[in-house]
């Protein structure tokens, strides 16, 4: 973890905290050896593509699995030996997982009739629950099974909270539904963190769901961390050149030194400026909005010529495909230029790169 | 004026056609018909048969020549005995299926969540007997219990000892019927069982449910479904079970099935054969036509 993501959360203290925590699966390893500290209030968020052990490493912090070597340690006491119904953590399913043979009122309820709480008391929270959810009360004694999805997601969240559990995880609830909705969902989200002040632990495949919400982002991979920071850090420092493509749709030349300062690649002309830290081979990373269309190839640091293959609206953005050699790379501009169909020079400034070392 | 004639002829000939489609059946009711006439001539009509003949006088052929209610009054007379085996009847179907379900849950649970990849072994074993007649596999264990068979004379080789006898007594009707009926309740519970999400309990687990109140608040509640099929289906079986109580219990209880038999056969009355044959199918329709009112089928067959 980088000094800069420990700043913003310094205030806070630490609640939960992972040590070499490994989960092995007849002799895989879906999670490896995993260090990480979360603080108390923190709405962090794990992504990685399927398979990468989010799922595995959720289910061992809601207590579903046990790590196989490691532990977990909620203010400094281990969880390991703690039962998913003791721990107060409370997982919202991918699948949801409502009850399907109960009402929306029983759904919401259900952690406190567990708990033995009067039925009149357990109705005053489930409505007051719904309030917050906006669900309205008349739903409260409909069947959850008539929900529409996004009904169903905001019970799966109320029914969360009821018990007032100190860490809410959740395993990408919000992968089912459409885009809006999901853009809905995800500032109600952000709004139910901050209302709160509960610790949010939540997974997704979507980097751009994680910046939107998250304080940090964790990005794994195989098992493992490879990056934790700042959803800033991550967007302007990824660790590797896997992070990095994770980002989204970006430019990635592989380079390496000339000898004299400067860096070549294999299949294009030129050499180029790099702002690198050593002189190692690596990658240059340069988002689309970060090319732009030269007049002169001296309007920047590092230019390269081809022809415009397409263009794409993006709505607010134009983006083109210039074809340059054998390569695509894509550009990024706000607004539409026409090119003659002749050569175009497109450039970047070295600032504007990103260096990622092999 | 042509024109005018020719329009009325036209909308004489359209009604003509119309008049001529309306006593056709639609396709649905076309495609239903030899499924309606099979039930008429198959289901229909000997039921009505029964039903008939159970009003005739007793020991006579006259169906639907007489009307008496002697044959029902001649079940419910505590003189004569035939109210007796229906009693045995119901009584026992209703402690095998108590105890299937008892014993059938475990194995159910087992196949669905523990034996894993050794649960399609499991379930042939299960399987296996069916390819037997029923008849056969309890002659099988009439020779395992009887004096000097397989459990006797083993025990007699090994240590002495006597097998107790428990041949020709209530006791091993309900043990062969327990095992003959196993299959029909094991399979729908598992049914039941698995269509249970894990999500689903885990979730409740989460929420603090603990092992008692996850089966009691989710497991068994959805599983329901299945549970209530394999109660249905192994009750109705059980009711009508007589070769258990031939074989193995050596007529020492009679039971109803075996009362209709002989009704119909060396008693030569049919009337009273048929009088026990609608009770019992009010009994059993009566319970179906209860639990499938109860059920939703939709969701036993995954539609949901």
């Amino acid at each position: 973890m980088s000094e800069t993501a420990l700043m913003g959360v310094s205030r806070q203290k630490l609640l939960l905290d992972l040590v070499g925590v490994r989960k092995t699966f007849d002799g895989f390893n879906a999670v490896e050896r995993i260090d990480l500290s979360v603080m108390e209030g923190e709405f962090f968020t794990i992504v990685g593509p399927s398979g990468s052990g989010k799922t595995t490493l959720l289910r061992m912090l809601a207590g579903m699995d046990q790590p196989s070597e490691g532990a977990i340690y909620l203010r400094g006491e281990s969880l390991n030996d703690m039962p998913a119904n003791k721990r107060p953590t409370c997982l919202v399913f991918q699948s949801l997982a409502l009850f399907p043979h109960m009402t929306v009122g029983q759904n919401i309820e259900f952690a406190l009739k567990m708990r033995k709480i009067a039925p009149a008391a357990r109705k005053e929270r489930a409505l007051e629950l719904m309030r917050v959810v906006r669900l309205p009360e008349t739903y409260y004694s409909k069947n959850v099974m008539k929900c529409s999805g996004g009904e169903k997601q905001r019970v799966a969240l109320a029914r969360a909270f009821t018990y007032d559990p100190e860490i809410l995880l959740f395993d990408e609830p919000l992968s089912a539904l459409d885009y809006k909705l999901r853009k809905t969902l995800e500032k109600e989200l952000k709004d139910l963190h901050r209302e709160t002040g509960k610790t949010f632990i939540y997974i997704t495949h979507s980097l751009e769901e994680a910046m939107v919400m998250s304080d940090r982002i964790g990005v794994m991979r195989d098992g493992r961390l490879v990056q934790v920071g700042t959803p800033e850090e991550i967007y302007t420092k990824p660790s590797d050149k896997f992070v990095s493509e994770f980002m989204g749709e970006v430019n990635i030349v592989r380079v390496r030194p000339d000898g004299s300062g400067r860096y070549k690649s294999e299949d294009l002309a030129g050499s180029f400026t790099v702002n690198a830290p050593a002189s190692t081979d690596g990658y240059v990373v340069i988002r689309p909005e970060f090319l732009r269309f030269l007049a002169l190839p001296s309007d920047a640091d590092n230019c390269l010529t081809g022809r415009v293959h397409n263009e794409y609206s993006l709505g607010s953005r134009v983006q083109y495909q210039v074809r340059v050699g054998e390569r695509m790379f894509l550009v990024e501009q706000p607004r539409r230029q026409s090119f003659g169909g002749g050569d175009v020079t497109i450039g970047w400034d070295a600032a504007d790169a990103i260096f990622v070392a092999e | 004026m042509e024109s005018h004639a020719l329009q009325i002829q036209d909308s004489a000939i359209s009604g003509a056609v119309k008049k001529s489609r309306g006593p056709l059946l639609t396709p649905g009711a076309r495609c239903a018909l030899p499924v309606i006439v099979l039930l008429l001539l198959g289901f229909a009509a000997p039921l009505t048969a029964v039903i008939a003949y159970s009003f005739a006088e007793p020991h006579s052929f006259n169906v639907f020549s007489s009307f008496s209610f002697a044959n029902y009054a001649e079940i419910f007379n505590t003189e004569n005995t035939v109210w007796m085996s229906f009693l045995w009847s119901l009584s026992l179907a209703a402690v095998t299926v108590l105890m299937l379900s008892v014993i059938a849950y475990p194995i159910a649970y087992g196949m669905v969540y523990v034996f894993g990849r050794w649960s399609g072994l499991v379930s042939t074993l299960f399987v296996f007997p069916l390819f037997i007649s029923e008849n056969v596999r309890l002659y099988g264990w009439v020779l395992f219990f009887i004096k000097n068979g397989v459990f006797d004379g083993t025990l007699n080789l090994l240590g002495g000892a006597d097998a107790p006898e428990v041949l020709y007594s209530p006791g091993i009707i309900l043990f062969g019927m327990i095992y003959t009926y196993l299959p029909y309740m094991l399979f729908p519970l598992v049914l039941g069982l698995s269509l249970l999400p894990r999500d689903v309990v885990d979730a409740a687990k989460d929420l603090g449910a603990s092992r008692y109140q996850v089966w009691r608040e989710i497991e068994l509640p959805l599983a329901m479904p299945g549970f209530m099929i394999g109660l249905l289906l192994t009750f109705v079986l059980a009711v009508g079970a007589i070769a258990e109580s031939k074989v193995l219990g050596g007529q020492s209880v009679i039971v109803l099935t075996h009362d209709i038999e002989v009704s119909f056969t060396y008693a030569q009355n049919w009337p009273l054969g048929s009088a026990l044959a609608v009770l019992i199918t009010l009994i059993t329709g009566g319970l179906t036509l209860f639990m499938l009112f109860k059920l939703d089928l939709d969701r036993v067959l995954g539609r949901k």
